[in-house]
């Protein structure tokens, strides 16, 4: 365990740190969701009937946009060599990577979600309906995403690769988060059934994420 | 401890690197790794630290703590150094030292004795590239490993750093160490040589 928290740890204080990037994530969330309103126009109905939407999409490319360094850095100055090499379970290493990502770049997201939802006109409980679907659901994005950053690193493309990789097996966190925001906002149908499908997605991907990335990066190694 | 290599082939790229190859080496040996540039030196290490599969042959360890892999007993210094520019010399340390595990010693004492005990708190950005490299020789100290896999070891290090680094690997292998060591130069020590790719 020591181990894993020793990654844990420096991997968020290089993320916190500058140049880190924990920070991108959110000024791009921040930009995207400042901008819509301003695409949108002045119709404060609309904005509001559009803002859990935005708000995911906004949280899903921000979490894309600082994934593909969760591996590469560490492929391209020689840690993935040792990580390979110790004697900590290549998944559990894989799995703690996760989780430090999550915490320097997923959680900020649902932190600026309250401020963000006041610029779509979002009332405080439609707010805070929308951060609770992006506590449940920006992990699996993250664990899911960690798949395709594993393969990036196998496949030597960064970037462009990793959103096509990736996009696709958001979809569904896309969906049933968008799914039950909207049903606390504005009914009729019920929280529970998306928002239990959005935590079963998210525990699901806990397994599957680190196991096929741990695969992927034993795969890719040279 | 014995490591041995029996007909070790390793492809790269579709390309043959190296073909039944044999090697072998006990504790307190060390044997280095010769070749010209692109013979296969870093590839024999990879492989034998796990990083690589052989095309064909086997690597093999007797002896050594039976429910640990070769890779878990090893150290691999390559030519990348596995630095964070972003954190500390001693985080840097601190972290290798605590994720590697095992038998581990005091951090600051390993960079004492590399002569890095003054830039402890230092980035790791602002280091030379013989600072760097005797960084990535506080690890193989702060963290004890019986094999050490060392890739061209002596690069960029000065004079004062290269008769460390012999004291180092004499120390190793009284205590029963094993090295093998790709290298153009002289290691410093009494060691076989292992010619790989015609000559030199």
């Amino acid at each position: 365990m020591t181990a894993l928290s020793a990654l844990i740890q420096r991997d968020i204080r290089i993320a916190l740190r500058i140049g880190g990037g924990a920070l991108i994530g959110v000024l791009f969330f921040l930009s995207v969701v400042v901008l819509m309103p301003f695409a949108v126009g002045p119709d404060l109905k609309l904005l509001a009937r559009l803002g859990p939407a935005i708000l995911w999409l906004g949280a899903l490319l921000a979490s894309l946009l600082t994934l593909d360094r969760l591996f590469m850095a560490d492929h391209d100055d020689g840690s993935l060599d040792l990580i390979v090499m110790s004697r900590n379970s290549l998944e559990l290493a894989c799995a703690a990577k996760a989780l430090a990502h999550w915490i320097a770049a997923g959680l900020p997201l649902i932190v600026a979600t309250p401020v963000l939802g006041l610029l779509l006109n979002l009332d405080v409980p439609s707010t805070a309906a929308v951060a609770l679907t992006l506590l449940a659901g920006t992990p699996a994005l993250t664990f899911t995403g960690m798949i395709g950053a594993a393969l990036a690193v196998t496949l030597h493309r960064g970037g462009l690769l990793l959103a096509v990789l990736v996009l696709p097996l958001s979809i569904p966190v896309l969906i049933f988060g968008v799914a039950a925001s909207e049903a606390a906002i504005s009914g009729p149908q019920s929280f529970g059934a998306p928002f239990a499908i959005l935590c079963a997605l998210s525990l699901v991907s806990f397994v599957v994420g680190p196991v096929a990335a741990a695969a992927s990066l034993r795969q890719g190694l040279d | 401890m014995r490591l041995s290599g029996r007909g070790v082939s390793c492809v790269r790229g579709g390309r043959e690197v190296f073909a039944s190859l044999d090697f072998e080496a006990s504790s307190g040996e060390a044997l280095a790794v010769i070749g010209r540039n692109g013979s296969g030196k870093t590839s024999l290490l990879r492989l034998i630290a796990g990083l690589l599969a052989p095309a064909a042959g086997s690597i093999a360890l007797d002896g050594g703590e039976a429910e640990l892999t070769l890779p878990e007993q090893a150290h691999y210094l390559g030519h990348r150094d596995a630095l964070k520019p972003a954190l500390s010399v001693l985080e840097n340390l601190g972290f290798w030292r605590d994720f590697l595990g095992g038998e581990v010693f005091d951090a600051g004492e390993s960079l004492a004795s590399v002569g890095l005990g003054h830039t402890a708190h230092l980035p790791a950005a602002y280091l030379s590239a013989g600072q760097r490299r005797r960084l990535s020789l506080a690890r193989l100290l702060a963290v004890r490993r019986p094999i050490w896999l060392l890739d061209e070891p002596t690069a960029a290090l000065d004079a004062a750093g290269q008769s460390l680094f012999t004291g180092l690997m004499r120390a190793h292998l009284a205590r029963g160490g094993l090295i093998i060591a790709a290298t153009h130069g002289p290691l410093g020590i009494d060691a076989p040589e292992l010619r790989i790719g015609g000559a030199t």
